[in-house]
C-alpha cells in the first residue's frame, strides 16, 4: 500500500504540451507512471509524448478513464482548469503551479471539499510513491521504496528529508508536498491521517515552516490520532520577524506562528523534533527502531 | 503588496465607506492648496509610510495652524520614520495626508483577513479599537468578535447583528454598519485583498461611523488582474537590494550576520540559515535562487551577497533536482571568476552528478571548499566567517 497514488493510478496532465509539463511528464512516464493523456485547450487531436491530447478534461476522462490530474497550467488560468477537473469526475488534483490568487483557492477548496475531491498544492513539488508512480517535479533518483511517509510544506527541504531517509536505508512509502500557499488544497492533518491508516508506513516525517498555524493544528491532531512515530523539523528559527502591517493576523491566530511556537506545540504532542535539517534521517531511524 | 492609508481611503470612498474629507501633500508646494481646499478649522496631519505605529513615532499630529502643518511636512517629507513595526532604518515618508479632524466618541476595531485555519474570510471586530488592540485580543478575548464568511463570501443578517452588537452600536449605527460591512466585503473580494484593517473605526460625536485609518494588503498573486492597484505600488517602501534581486528572480532578504547564503528553495534557504545559527554563526542574508539555477542567476546572486561588506564567507547549498550538479558547479566557478570573489566559499551540491561537480570545484583553484555533508558544510562556513 501507499497513499494517494500507486501503479494503478491513471493520470492526465493539464497544460500537457507546455515545456515544464513536457519535461516532468516524460520523466514520470519513464518512472513507470500511468500518464494516459493530456489536456491543452485548442490542441485536441494532437499526440504528445505518445499520448492523446484533449480540449477538455471531460473528454480525456471519457476516453482514458483517468481519475487523477496533474496541473502545470499558468496561474491566471488555474481556476478554470481546476474547475474543469472538478466538474469532470477527477478525484485527485495535483497543482504544481505557483502564484494562484488566494481568493481563487478559497473558492476551489470549498468546492472540492463539497465534492469530496482531494487537491494537493498549489505551489508544491507534487507527490511520489517510490517504485510505483511519480506525479510532480521531484528528482526520482533520490527516492527509494520503503516505510517512511513524508509530508512537507517546502520543496527542496522535502528532497533533503527524502535523501536522508534513503541514506539510512528506510526508504519512503509516499512523499507529499502540500505547498506553502495560505490556502492549500490539503493540510498536514489530511496527509497524516492517510499515513496513519497506511499499513506500509511505519514512521512519519513532517517538515514545516514558520507562518500560519498549520503545524500547531497538526500537533494537536498527532497527540490525539497518530500512533506512529513522527519526526518534525520546522524551518525558520533564524528568520527575523517580518515587517508586518496591522494586527489582524496576530488576533486571528492567537499566536505569531514562529518556529519556536511550533516546535513547542509539536514537542508537547510527543513528536520528536530536530533543530537541524541535516538530522531528520537519523532521528526517524532512532524513533522506529 | 501594501497600500498607503491615503490609497486605502480613496478605495473606501469609491466603495461608499465613510471617510473624512482629505487632501494629499507630495511636496511643500501642495500645502497651501490642500489647506484651502479642505476649508476646515482643525486638521489631522498624517505621514504616509508602510508601517503601523506612526502615532507613537510622531508621525501624526492634530493642528489648527498652517505654520505647524508646514513644519510637520518639512520635517517628514522624504525622511525615514522608525516605528516599532519597521526595522532600525525605518521607512521613507512618501507623502502626507491632510484630513478634516473628527471629534471622536469611541474607537472601534474592524478587520477582514483571509484566515488559513477556517479557509474563509474572517471578519474581526472589537469595541476596544486603537493602538492596543493586540493586548485586548490577548488579555480580554471576550472583547473580540469574529465571523467567518461562507463560501460565497456573503455575510448573513444574523452575523452582521453579532458584530454590530459586539461593537455596541445603537439602532441607527447598526443600519449604517450593515451597509459599511457589505461594502467592505465587496471591496475585499473585488480587489483581491488579503487584509483590510480599519483601526480605528470611530463613532464620532454626532453618533456616526467613520473610517479613521485604513491598512490594506493586496494579494500579490492577483496583481495581474488588478491593474489599477498595481499602479499604486510604492517601490520607495521596498528594500533596494531586495528589489534588485527580484528582477533576477532571486528572493533576497538582508540580515545582520557574516555568513552569506545562496540556496535553491525558500524552505531549504531557511533551513540553511537555521543550521548556520545552530553551529554558532550568523547568516548575512536569506537568498533563494529559485528553480532555475544557472550561470546568470548565480552571478547576480554573488554580486548581491558581496555588496554587503559584513559578509566574511559564503555557503552555497543547492539540492540539484532538475538541474545537474556539474552544470551548477561550472556556473559557480565562472560566476566567481566574473565577479572576482575572494572570500572563502563553501559549496554543498547534492543530487545528480554531485561527485563530478565536486571535482570541477576542487580543480578550479578558487577559494572554494566543496563538501557533500550539510552539517560539515555549515561548520566549515561558520569557522571561516570568524
Amino acid at each position: 500500500m501507499s497513499i494517494l497514488i500507486n501503479n494503478k493510478t491513471l493520470a492526465i496532465c493539464q497544460g500537457f504540451t507546455g515545456s515544464q509539463a513536457t519535461l516532468h511528464c516524460s520523466q514520470a512516464i519513464e518512472y513507470g507512471t500511468n500518464i494516459v493523456g493530456g489536456v491543452t485547450p485548442g490542441k485536441a487531436g494532437q499526440v504528445h509524448l505518445d499520448r492523446p491530447v484533449f480540449d477538455k478534461v471531460s473528454q480525456a476522462v471519457e476516453e482514458t478513464g483517468a481519475d487523477t490530474s496533474l496541473i502545470f497550467v499558468p496561474a491566471p488560468f488555474c481556476k478554470n482548469s481546476i474547475n474543469d477537473a472538478l466538474d469532470s469526475g477527477i478525484k485527485l488534483i495535483i497543482v504544481i503551479t505557483e502564484g494562484i490568487p488566494t481568493l481563487d483557492m478559497l473558492y476551489l477548496k470549498a468546492k472540492a471539499d463539497e465534492m469530496d475531491v482531494r487537491i494537493i498544492g498549489p505551489n508544491c513539488p507534487g507527490l511520489i510513491t517510490p517504485g510505483e508512480a511519480k506525479l510532480g517535479i521531484m528528482p526520482a533518483e533520490i527516492h527509494s521504496k520503503g516505510k517512511i511517509g513524508i509530508v512537507s510544506r517546502s520543496g527542496t527541504l522535502t528532497y533533503e528529508a527524502v535523501d536522508q531517509t534513503t541514506q539510512t536505508g528506510l526508504g519512503q512509502s509516499s512523499c507529499v508536498g502540500i505547498g506553502g500557499d495560505p490556502i492549500p488544497g490539503s493540510s498536514f492533518i489530511d496527509i497524516l491521517e492517510m499515513f496513519e491508516k497506511d499499513t506500509e508506513t511505519e514512521g512519519i516525517v513532517m517538515v514545516g515552516e514558520i507562518g500560519g498555524t498549520a503545524e500547531e493544528e497538526a500537533a494537536e491532531f498527532i497527540q490525539e490520532k497518530i500512533s506512529k512515530p513522527v519526526v518534525s523539523y520546522i524551518a525558520g528559527v533564524s528568520a527575523p520577524p517580518g515587517k508586518r502591517m496591522g494586527h489582524a493576523g496576530a488576533i486571528i491566530s492567537g499566536g505569531k506562528g514562529t518556529a519556536e511556537d511550533k516546535f513547542k506545540a509539536l514537542e508537547k504532542a510527543g513528536v520528536r523534533i530536530v533543530k537541524s535539517p541535516a538530522e531528520i534521517g537519523e532521528a526517524i531511524l532512532e524513533e522506529i527502531s | 503588496m501594501n497600500l498607503h492609508e491615503y490609497q486605502a481611503k480613496s478605495l473606501f470612498r469609491d466603495f461608499g465607506l465613510p471617510v473624512s474629507k482629505s487632501e494629499i501633500i507630495f511636496s511643500e508646494s501642495d500645502i497651501d492648496g490642500a489647506v484651502s481646499n479642505l476649508n476646515v478649522k482643525k486638521f489631522v496631519v498624517k505621514a504616509q509610510v508602510h508601517a503601523g505605529g506612526r502615532g507613537k513615532a510622531g508621525g501624526v499630529i492634530l493642528s489648527e495652524s498652517i505654520k505647524e502643518i508646514r513644519e510637520f511636512c518639512s520635517k517628514w517629507l522624504g525622511k525615514n520614520m522608525v516605528t516599532y513595526q519597521t526595522d532600525s532604518k525605518g521607512q521613507p515618508v512618501s507623502c502626507i495626508l491632510l484630513e478634516e479632524c473628527t471629534d471622536i466618541e469611541r474607537e472601534l476595531y474592524l478587520g477582514l483577513v483571509i484566515d488559513r485555519s477556517s479557509k474563509s474570510i474572517a471578519v474581526i471586530a472589537s469595541p476596544d479599537g486603537g493602538v492596543d488592540i493586540e493586548s485586548v485580543a490577548e488579555n480580554s478575548p471576550e472583547k473580540i468578535f469574529k465571523v467567518f464568511l461562507n463560501s460565497s463570501n456573503q455575510i448573513q443578517k444574523e452575523e452582521i447583528k453579532i458584530i454590530s452588537d459586539g461593537l455596541e452600536l445603537n439602532q441607527s449605527q447598526y443600519i449604517e454598519f450593515s451597509e459599511l460591512i457589505k461594502n467592505l466585503i465587496r471591496l475585499f473580494t473585488e480587489k483581491d485583498f488579503s487584509l483590510i484593517e480599519i483601526n480605528p473605526l470611530v463613532v464620532n460625536t454626532e453618533g456616526r461611523l467613520n473610517c479613521l485609518d485604513g491598512k490594506i494588503n493586496v494579494d500579490s498573486n492577483a496583481l495581474y488582474r488588478q491593474e489599477a492597484l498595481s499602479k499604486m505600488r510604492d517601490i520607495s517602501q521596498e528594500e533596494k537590494l531586495e528589489l534588485e534581486a527580484s528582477k533576477w528572480g532571486l528572493n533576497y532578504v538582508t540580515l545582520d550576520g557574516s555568513v552569506g547564503c545562496m540556496v535553491n528553495g525558500a524552505g531549504l534557504a531557511m533551513g540553511t540559515m537555521d543550521i548556520i545559527k545552530l553551529y554558532g554563526g550568523f547568516p548575512a542574508n536569506f537568498l533563494d535562487v529559485g528553480g532555475a539555477v544557472n550561470r546568470e542567476s548565480v552571478t547576480e546572486a554573488f554580486k548581491i551577497i558581496v555588496s554587503d561588506s559584513k559578509v566574511k564567507s559564503i555557503l552555497i547549498n543547492i539540492f540539484g533536482g532538475i538541474v545537474r550538479c556539474d552544470v551548477v558547479a561550472e556556473g559557480i566557478v565562472s560566476a566567481m571568476q566574473d565577479v572576482g570573489i575572494e572570500i572563502p566559499v563553501v559549496v554543498r551540491l547534492k543530487g545528480n552528478n554531485a561527485e563530478v561537480a565536486k571535482d570541477i570545484l576542487e580543480k578550479s583553484r578558487l577559494n572554494i571548499f566543496s563538501e557533500l555533508d550539510l552539517s560539515l558544510a555549515a561548520k566549515k562556513v561558520v569557522e571561516l566567517s570568524k
